[in-house]
């Protein structure tokens, strides 16, 4: 079966959190399509993520991005209602606002500049509250006296990503999508169809989905495309389960459904190390036991390290190959927040093989030097 | 300053033991990290302890280790005892609390001597209270003369023997025992028994143990070849099927066994690259001749290693601490084979009995890997066999995809009661032998480890 | 049914379990002296609040969680029992607001000064 030509209309090659969104688009479109992902021990961004379905401070620089990432934020509570409904899983979302907290007077001051000009730069699309000291207690009972205030914006939530990860697996295989553990050596195109190469034998599709998050560096060139991602570490320290106390998530700290707390946000430029660091995981700690003194007593239960997938700007790319008309890539950060997009949208413009002029600006041609 | 030794040995059960006096003897410096609050691992726990020391009833192995702890509390060392190790990295920093202080400490070569502790018995019902491993009734034995009386014990090996002998013998009474070792083992082992140097006087023991229990008027059930715990909330009663029939034993307390596995989690999270083994049917770390793992300075010995006893443990952690000695450059090789030689001859006896062993106890099948979708495999997420096969329905590549779907594995004790039977679990689903299945990716902190102790570490190295 | 054998303790402590007083042996684990005492019931689980008692003895398991002396989550059987220490069931999921100083006075039946 798997040596037949064209068996496949796509074959996606990643089933990190973009793979199996765009893979379940197609599938739930009645695109037949193959997911190609990497060993248990592959870097899998995925699994070392911190959950966060995030609005605020994200595209800046980039209006595209901006309104690429509150689309995708829109979006998400009917997507999850979808794969609830095919998978029964809780993917446990919730927009319930979300606060950036700043640990001092000149950061909140900053923080408070960066969401003028975001709210300017949306045209209103985008709202947000600064919050002082006080506004934060009141709705974070406990926060400590260190923290400087907060910007809190409605249009954020959180949801656990790994429960997402799984749910979206399970709908793209019970709409008829198939997986295959085998990483990718060799990706061809010829005559207007693609093969993967695998340890488990070639695949042959009309169309490819490169979401390899690291891995897309090196393959992309074999398809005619241009991405260049490298790995920032993010530490994530995870507490036992706590009895609810956090309504927000905040960048720093989350509260899971579980009752689990996860801190986090370093960035390390550590290369291919997705370890742990003892210094870093303490500076962590620090820092939450600053925002809550009550943390102090509870108990660090696991930890990881896991590699951020960065393009030079830090946005993801998308791009359709000119060289290989069929081949797409989506790789980079965020692939959480972007979700809902990525099972809507972007699994729409594979199928119909088109790119949108409004993700214009986060193409390869950005990474050209001029 | 991050304290600085020649070598830390992470343990003070026989191997550890041996190997910090062996170095320590040597002139080097040396610091041994504990759990315990007293030398002699759980083997010879609590032996200390002067009424201990005068019960026969514990059986003359255990006395075997009196010599032991009194020549460690002899040694020039730094022991420490109640420290809790939450982290053995690659570049030899080991870290571990102790009275609500995180410490970091470094040395040239480490020693892992963690020991073993019980395999899972993942049966129905293995988590309602009132059911004990028998290494448990041992501990609450030695360290606490705590007892429960008409218990029934469920299992297989040495051990299980062992601890019903000590309750006869102190004449607490015993309302059943059930070997579960399977028919088949018997015929399958008796070739290693003549095949190796065997140790007939261990046999002999162990077939006494067993008359002795028959002579008490215990039932002694054997053929037993599946088993579950009843009850609401806690122990009503031990199920257990013998020649196709079910029957029930009431009681409030079960004391489960199926041998131990080493205690592979700080090797693990230190890079150790780890085997299945199959005899073992656990990991294993892989050592060479002495005891080197793959890890730079990182030396593992004892049943940390696989599963050897404790007088295998004691030689293996002696050829250890000489391995390190002379990597240190502190004895040349012909000294470190000259010393090691009388620790090869009695690990060659050791290791004589050990695949008879192997062979005879390897628990069945059915009693590792659960058939019934509802019996719980990890104990502390609740995940069940059924949950875990579905999951890996879904074509899930292996462990830590499958703890990331269904939270197998993340709760506290980190794996330590699931890992294996997960493992297990995805081999039979994929069809994949379990050394390529692999484990879950154990990275520090291995223990839980309270956010104060940890945010204190940078507030002390930054001054 | 856990019972002790031997002679009894030459020194004893004090210690209350979900505020009740009782004498047990010094030197003890907290779960060996509860267990002693014919509680097995330690903890409910946060998943699906069933009971649990100690299961390993040996550090392994973290089944014999309980709140001791407002501490969340420690394992009875790696905790030695003192004077005067106050020892309750761990009821699910750790509760972050909880004080040690006033767990502890709640338990003994005292006021706050």
């Amino acid at each position: 079966m798997s040596g037949d030509r064209r068996d496949q209309d796509v074959i996606v090659v990643g089933g990190g959190v973009i793979g199996a969104a765009i893979a379940y688009g197609l599938t739930r479109r009645g695109v037949r399509t193959l997911v190609l992902d990497e060993s248990d021990r592959a870097f899998r961004a995925a699994r070392g993520n911190f959950g966060l379905v995030w609005v605020q401070g994200k595209g800046v620089s980039n209006i595209q991005y901006a309104a690429w990432t509150r689309r995708s934020a829109d979006l998400w509570a009917e997507f999850n209602d979808e794969i609830k409904e095919r998978t029964r899983i809780d993917t446990r979302y919730l927009r319930s606002g979300g606060l950036h907290l700043c640990l001092d007077e000149e950061e909140l001051a900053s923080r408070s500049l960066l969401m003028a000009n975001m709210a300017e730069a949306s045209e209103g699309v985008f709202s947000y509250e600064m919050l002082d000291h006080d506004e934060l207690a009141h709705r974070l009972p406990g926060v400590g006296p260190s923290v400087a205030g907060a910007s809190f914006s409605a249009q954020d939530g959180h949801v656990d990503p790994l429960s997402l990860l799984h749910a979206l697996h399970t709908a793209f295989k019970s709409t008829g999508g198939m997986l295959i553990s085998a990483p990718v050596t060799k990706l061809c195109y010829e005559k207007g169809g693609f093969e993967a190469k695998t340890g488990k034998g070639s695949f042959y599709s009309g169309k490819i989905v490169l979401a390899a998050g690291l891995g897309s560096r090196a393959l992309a060139p074999q398809l005619g495309l241009n991405v260049p991602v490298r790995p920032e570490r993010g530490q994530i320290l995870v507490t036992e389960r706590l009895k609810p106390f956090l309504d927000y998530p905040t960048i720093f700290i989350r509260q899971t459904e579980a009752g689990s707390v996860l801190l986090g946000d370093s960035h390390e430029e550590v290369g291919f190390d997705d370890g742990t660091d003892i210094k870093v995981m303490s500076a962590i700690a620090n820092r939450a036991r600053l925002i809550f003194p009550r943390l102090e007593r509870t108990r660090i239960l696991r930890a990881w390290g896991a590699l951020r997938i960065l393009t030079p700007d830090g946005l993801p790319v998308y791009q359709q190959s000119r060289e290989c008309p069929g081949a797409f890539t989506a790789t980079g950060h965020s692939g959480v927040t972007l979700a809902a997009a990525h099972t809507l949208d972007f699994a729409r413009f594979v199928a119909d093989g088109e790119m949108p002029a409004a993700l214009d600006s986060l193409g390869e041609d950005r990474f050209h030097v001029h | 300053m991050t304290k600085h030794y020649d070598i830390i040995v992470i343990g003070a059960g026989p191997a550890g033991m041996s190997a910090s006096r062996t170095a320590a003897a040597q002139g080097a410096r040396v610091l041994v990290l504990d759990e315990q609050s007293s030398p002699g691992g759980q083997i010879y726990r609590a032996i200390e302890k002067p009424h201990n020391q005068r019960r026969r009833e514990l059986g003359s192995s255990y006395q075997d280790g009196v010599p032991l702890v009194h020549g460690f509390r002899q040694s020039e060392l730094d022991y420490v005892n109640a420290a809790s190790v939450w982290q053995l990295s690659a570049d030899l920093e080991v870290g571990y609390s102790r009275d609500g202080i995180a410490q970091l400490v470094r040395a040239d070569r480490i020693i892992v001597a963690t020991g073993a502790q019980e395999r899972p018995v993942p049966i129905p019902g293995w988590t309602k209270r009132g059911v004990m491993t028998v290494g448990a009734a041992q501990i609450l034995l030695k360290e606490s003369s705590v007892v429960a009386s008409d218990a029934v014990f469920a299992g297989s090996g040495p051990l299980l023997y062992l601890a019903v002998h000590q309750y006869l013998e102190l004449g607490v009474p015993v309302k059943a025992v059930l070997d579960l070792t399977p028919a088949k083992n018997y015929l399958g082992a008796l070739p290693a028994l003549f095949g190796a140097r065997a140790d007939f006087a261990k046999i002999l023991e162990g077939w006494q143990w067993k008359r002795a229990i028959g002579a008490a008027g215990i039932p002694l059930l054997t053929g037993v070849d599946a088993v579950r715990i009843s009850g609401e909330k806690s122990v009503e009663s031990v199920d257990y099927r013998r020649r196709g029939e079910w029957q029930a034993i009431t009681c409030d307390t079960a004391f489960l066994h199926l041998g131990v596995v080493p205690n592979i989690n700080i090797s693990m999270a230190a890079g150790c690259d780890c085997h299945w083994s199959h005899n073992q049917a656990c990991w294993t770390v892989t050592v060479d001749d002495w005891f080197n793992s793959s890890v730079a300075g990182v030396s593992v010995a004892g049943d940390g290693v696989s599963i050897g006893g404790a007088a295998a443990a004691e030689a293996q952690g002696g050829i250890a601490a000489l391995g390190a000695l002379h990597a240190l450059g502190r004895i040349d090789a012909s000294e470190r084979d000259r010393l090691a030689a009388a620790y090869r001859i009695r690990l060659r006896k050791e290791m004589g009995i050990r695949h008879f062993l192997d062979l005879l106890f390897r628990p069945a099948d059915r009693l590792r890997v659960p058939r019934e979708a509802d019996t719980v495999v990890c104990r502390c997420e609740e995940v069940t066999a059924g949950q875990i096969r579905e999951t890996l329905d879904l074509g899930c590549c292996g462990p830590n995809q499958l703890k990331s779907f269904s939270r197998t594995g993340m709760g506290p004790c980190q794996g330590r009661f699931c890992g294996h039977t997960v493992s297990e679990l995805i081999g039979e689903a994929s069809g994949l032998p379990i050394s390529e299945v692999g484990y879950f990716r154990l990275r520090s902190p291995i223990k839980p480890l309270p956010l104060k102790e940890l945010a204190d570490l940078a507030h002390s190295s930054k001054e | 049914m856990f019972t002790k054998i031997g002679q009894t303790q030459e020194e004893s402590v004090r210690v209350w379990f979900e505020g009740c007083e009782m004498t047990v042996g010094k030197g003890l684990s907290v779960a060996a002296a509860l267990l002693g005492e014919g509680i097995t019931h330690f903890r409910n689980t946060p998943v699906t609040a069933a009971e649990r008692g100690p299961f390993c003895m040996m550090g392994v398991c973290f089944d014999c969680l309980l709140v001791i002396d407002g501490q969340a989550n420690l394992q009875a059987c790696m905790v030695e029992v003192s004077e005067g220490m106050c020892i309750e069931r761990q009821c699910g999921a750790a509760d972050p607001e909880l004080d040690p100083a006033l767990a502890a006075t709640a338990n003994r039946g005292e006021t706050t000064p």
